[in-house]
């Protein structure tokens, strides 16, 4: 290895011996595979999104807490939801909500690294901008996954009724796969806003988002705030998810209107990251 | 007074690539000239000091070597590659007063991060031990002191075992044991072949650890040399006197004022022609306790580096006129 040969030249009248090894070792250097993707980069930035307890609070424990104080033991909890019960029914949307600020919270944290000028440090390694990227991604839904998982665990155990396994999996998937949107959302936000706490400007934004979606309470198919909600962010999610439990048949306003905002906020991140990665 | 370069490093067929090739390189910004068309050659295991003031355009310049930002024209090469391409082949590695660190890992967890995106390191222990941060490595970085994270940085810097490696200002906040270890590590690195080039404004440190200064002024190189050739460069005398009341105005009319700087009521007047300043201070001036000196190294920084020595828009290097 190149380390070796040069601790065992550092002696005087070597000097012709360090040239040779000189030219050798540049030789011998080079890029590494997947513009410097790696297993390590990836567990550190999970350690360092599990370890952050102001993260874990508002993305865990939060929808978890929802889940118990609206779906768990209410009068209306084991009323019939299609092909659950209404607990099942809030399960669904308590886990979307907690995947929803799961990845917008992982893919903002790019805003507190350039706010450090971390990101620039990491100009000075071989790591691809797109690789890093592509960690932020990964880590945002590893940790939404992980928010599906508390909740579902947390209302099965207890009340939350379902009629098929297949259901649980289906409903989480969606759930899970369309926090992919806010995934993009949150990276979006990180790159334009240059703060330190993102999260707390995005936050209450998000919770408006999650009463527009019908997240939080349940829209009235029809009313003029239902019409409105169909354009808001967490609208296709929230129905696409819950239609395996409900039943109904899936709109094609559900699917356009995750698509559209998967392009605007994919497109948003993409758009800011070139400008942020543009060499001025 | 012209800017040819005093000193250039060795180079005919079948020399190795310079570690550092800069030609013509400017960057404005907006109406703001930065850097004036730079022309700069480091051979592979110099030791180079990037000296100037202030705003001379030293970061700006480094910003550019290492692809962090792009030049109004010119271009860098290091070893014959793209920044970029030296950067991703672990060739150079950098330590920037601007660049950061993450504050929620710990000092070993930021070097398991820094080392897994090179394709070549040297072990994470090995440079924890030269930097002596061993004892803190399970410390989270923003419980380390500025000193500490600065040897963290080092150590990042040194974990790719790069064949040149840039410093911007790199004691800054060490104390003067720290400085010293810092230089001696530093020395110890360039006899095994490592190219350094540091961005200071420590006369000092230029002089003492430099085998080359490359003095820069208002974007552009005012002088390149060994230190020994750049005081001669900077020919003439200091003279000093006692002038109560001087202005700069007043002592920029004097005859032969190269230079002036005025410290309470002292005056300073750098010349080429010390003798007739001194005439015309003791008999033009109320000037008392008059001494005439020959320059240092500072001396000579100032006379190169200041307002007065030259006017930088004077069109007087042919990659200038051309372009």
């Amino acid at each position: 290895m190149t380390t070796a040969a040069r601790s065992t030249t550092g002696t005087a009248g070597a000097a012709v011996a360090v040239d040779a090894s000189a030219a050798v070792r540049r030789a011998a250097r080079t890029v590494p595979p997947m513009g410097g993707f790696n297993r390590t980069l990836l567990a550190i930035e999970l350690k360092r999104l599990l370890r952050n307890r102001r993260t874990m609070i508002f993305t865990l424990v939060m929808p978890a807490v929802f889940y118990l104080l609206f779906g768990a033991a209410q009068s209306y909890s084991n009323d019939n939801a299609g092909r659950g019960n209404v607990a099942a029914y809030i399960m669904v949307s308590m886990a979307a909500y907690g995947a929803m600020i799961s990845t917008t919270g992982a893919g903002a944290m790019v805003a507190t690294e350039r706010a450090q000028g971390w990101s620039r440090q990491l100009r000075l390694t071989p790591l691809s901008p797109a690789a890093y990227v592509a960690v932020k991604v990964i880590v945002a839904m590893f940790l939404g996954l992980i928010a599906v998982f508390v909740v579902y665990a947390l209302a099965l155990a207890g009340s939350a009724h379902v009629d098929t396994a297949g259901i649980v999996v289906a409903t989480a998937a969606v759930a899970w796969g369309g926090s992919l949107v806010f995934a993009a959302f949150g990276l979006f936000m990180g790159y334009l806003l240059p703060s330190e706490n993102v999260m707390q400007i995005l936050g209450p934004g998000l919770a408006l988002l999650a009463f527009g979606g019908g997240l939080f309470t349940p829209l009235e198919d029809g009313s003029l705030i239902e019409e409105i909600a169909r354009f808001t962010p967490m609208y296709g999610i929230n129905k696409l998810a819950h239609a395996p439990l409900t039943g109904d048949p899936v709109q094609w306003w559900w699917v356009a209107n995750v698509v559209v905002w998967l392009a605007v906020f994919g497109g948003g991140a993409i758009w800011r990251f070139r400008k942020d990665t543009k060499r001025v | 007074m012209t800017t040819t370069a005093l000193h250039r490093a060795p180079r005919g067929p079948g020399a190795p690539d310079p570690a550092i090739e800069i030609t013509g390189l400017r960057k404005d910004f907006g109406t703001v000239h930065a850097v004036r068309g730079l022309d700069l050659v480091v051979g592979q295991g110099e030791i180079v000091a990037f000296l100037g003031p202030n705003g001379a355009g030293k970061t700006t310049t480094i910003d550019m070597v290492l692809g962090l930002s792009q030049p109004t024209s010119g271009a860098v090469r290091m070893f014959g590659q793209t920044p970029r391409s030296a950067i991703a082949h672990g060739l150079v590695a950098a330590v920037m007063q601007t660049a950061g660190l993450l504050k929620d890992i710990s000092v070993k967890e930021t070097l398991q991060l820094t080392g897994s995106l090179f394709a070549h390191t040297t072990t994470v222990d090995s440079v924890m031990t030269r930097e002596g941060i061993t004892d803190i490595a399970n410390r989270r970085v923003d419980k380390c002191s500025g000193g500490q994270q600065q040897r963290l940085r080092f150590a990042m810097a040194l974990l790719s075992d790069p064949e040149l490696l840039i410093l911007d200002e790199p004691t800054t906040g060490m104390d003067v044991e720290g400085r010293r270890d810092f230089w001696a590590a530093i020395r110890q690195d360039a006899g095994r072949g490592r190219t350094i080039l540091f961005a200071t404004h420590y006369l000092e440190e230029a002089d003492a650890y430099a085998d080359r200064i490359v003095l820069v002024r208002q974007g552009r190189i005012v002088a390149d040399g060994t230190s020994a050739q750049i005081k001669a460069k900077a020919s003439g005398r200091t003279v000093r006197a006692t002038l109560p009341g001087a202005t700069t105005q007043l002592l920029q009319s004097v005859p032969g004022a190269d230079s002036v700087d005025i410290r309470g009521e002292s005056i300073l007047i750098h010349s080429a022609d010390a003798d007739a300043v001194a005439r015309y201070l003791l008999t033009q001036t109320a000037a008392v306790d008059l001494e005439i000196e020959a320059r240092g190294l500072e001396d000579a920084f100032i006379a190169l580096t200041s307002d007065t020595a030259e006017n930088p828009d004077t069109p007087d290097s042919p990659e200038r006129s051309a372009s």
